[in-house]
């Protein structure tokens, strides 16, 4: 188990006052909330900037952490020693600030803080399974997917845990997998509502909300159904003219680039964005690329363009 | 519950053509209806008003009342604050978008 370095999560230095430490999880916790983030490490470091406030915030947990001593590093193999925790008086995992526990489900917090301070109670959250727990029936979870399984459909397989009320009155969480199809043609934004697979409680199962979201590909830009790929092509296929061969997310197409295309051009692929009865296009965005002056030959054949080709880059700026 | 390779769950795709009431909204999402009263008064949900009177929402309002939801928890800001910031992020992800055109 790794050890985690709560006051480097934080960003404070180990004597920090409280109000310091509140002070910076509110900044931290509003730049990586993932509803406001476009790190896609965000969620991640929300998760771990909850899970040191958590310690941090409760002068009993910080107390406890702090005679861990200060010698550990961050990822550090560690085991609690025994009896470590001894005359400090916390109770479970505590929630975040603001009242509620700040966006956690059952699980989402470290092992390390586990081994040290028990198992968090299920709570809403973001990720696989985060329970509404108590009297809704109606769960959520959220999946990332390829574009090119919005091109073909694909079949994924989620993990849920779902809040589980055992005989005795605790909580526990119920680990199960579902196999989903995803459907052809589905965008970033839409959920696939699966009736009868929330958590049952009492005669009717709710419904499972998958949100689905297309993972950022460098290669493509999407845009509604419409999909953009930058395609960089030497000067003279743009002058001239040519076929080339495009990787597009479902396979490799011909296309057909015009003589005189110029750096910026975009080509049309109708149709072959993400399919749907009314399908997107795909568009082609020439970026002429320009081969280096690296060699004799390279430069014997710019200085000829040079003195054979009456051409004014700067016609349109004078 | 857990199989192996069970055969998979078709679900049904929803988006902004699908509309869901008040009361789906507030057992989709375990919260009360003064609280989706609240959101449509600030300007955060907007529903549909039927000529019959009856008031339905966009489906796209359980992610936006999931979203109020957690800023309010994690965050601590007020309705008008959480109604403020997916302004923001909107018009951020309007002008990402023509960015990429």
């Amino acid at each position: 188990m790794d050890y985690h370095d709560y006051y480097k999560t934080m960003g404070v230095e180990r004597d920090a006052t409280q109000e310091e430490i509140k002070h910076a999880y509110r900044k931290l916790a509003r730049k990586y909330h993932p509803d406001v983030t476009d790190d896609p490490e965000g969620e991640k470091r929300f998760k771990e900037v909850g899970e040191a406030y958590a310690v941090l915030k409760d002068p009993e947990k910080r107390a406890a952490y702090d005679q861990l001593g200060s010698n550990w590093q961050a990822g550090q193999d560690f085991n609690p020693p025994p009896g470590w925790d001894e005359g400090f008086e916390f109770s479970g995992p505590g929630g975040g600030d603001f009242g509620g526990s700040a966006g956690f489900e059952d699980g989402a917090y470290s092992d390390f803080f586990e081994s040290l301070f028990g198992r968090a109670q299920a709570g809403g959250g973001f990720g696989r399974g985060g329970g509404d727990f108590g009297q809704s029936r109606d769960t959520h979870a959220h999946i990332t997917i390829e574009l090119s399984d919005s091109y073909s459909g694909a079949t994924r397989t989620i993990s849920l845990s779902d809040p589980e009320v055992t005989a005795d009155g605790h909580v526990t969480t119920r680990k199960r997998t579902l196999n989903v199809k995803i459907p052809k043609g589905i965008k970033s934004g839409q959920t696939i509502r699966l009736a009868g697979q929330g958590v049952s409680q009492g005669s009717r199962a709710g419904d499972l909300h998958l949100e689905v979201d297309i993972r950022q590909d460098d290669r493509f830009r999407i845009d509604g159904s419409d999909v953009y790929m930058d395609l960089p092509v030497a000067p003279w296929e743009a002058a001239l003219g040519a076929k080339l061969t495009v990787p597009v997310p479902s396979g490799n197409i011909e296309l057909k680039v015009p003589a005189n295309s110029n750096q910026g051009r975009k080509l049309r692929l109708k149709g072959k964005g993400i399919p749907s009865k009314q399908p997107g296009d795909f568009y082609v965005v020439l970026e002429v690329v320009l081969p280096p002056a690296d060699s004799e030959a390279a430069k014997a054949l710019y200085e000829q363009m040079s003195n054979e080709m009456a051409f004014d880059p700067r016609a349109s700026v004078r | 519950m857990t199989a192996r390779n069970p055969k998979p769950l078709t679900g049904k795709l929803c988006d902004d053509s699908d509309e869901i009431t008040v009361v789906e909204l507030c057992r989709i999402c375990s919260v009360d209806e003064d609280l989706v009263g609240e959101l449509i008064a600030q300007g955060i949900l907007d529903p549909v008003n039927h000529l019959s009177g009856r008031t339905v929402l966009p489906y796209s309002s359980v992610r936006q009342t999931r979203t109020v939801i957690r800023m309010q928890r994690d965050l601590g800001v007020n309705l008008a604050g959480a109604a403020l910031a997916l302004e923001l992020i909107d018009r951020i992800h309007a002008l990402q978008s023509r960015m990429r055109r």
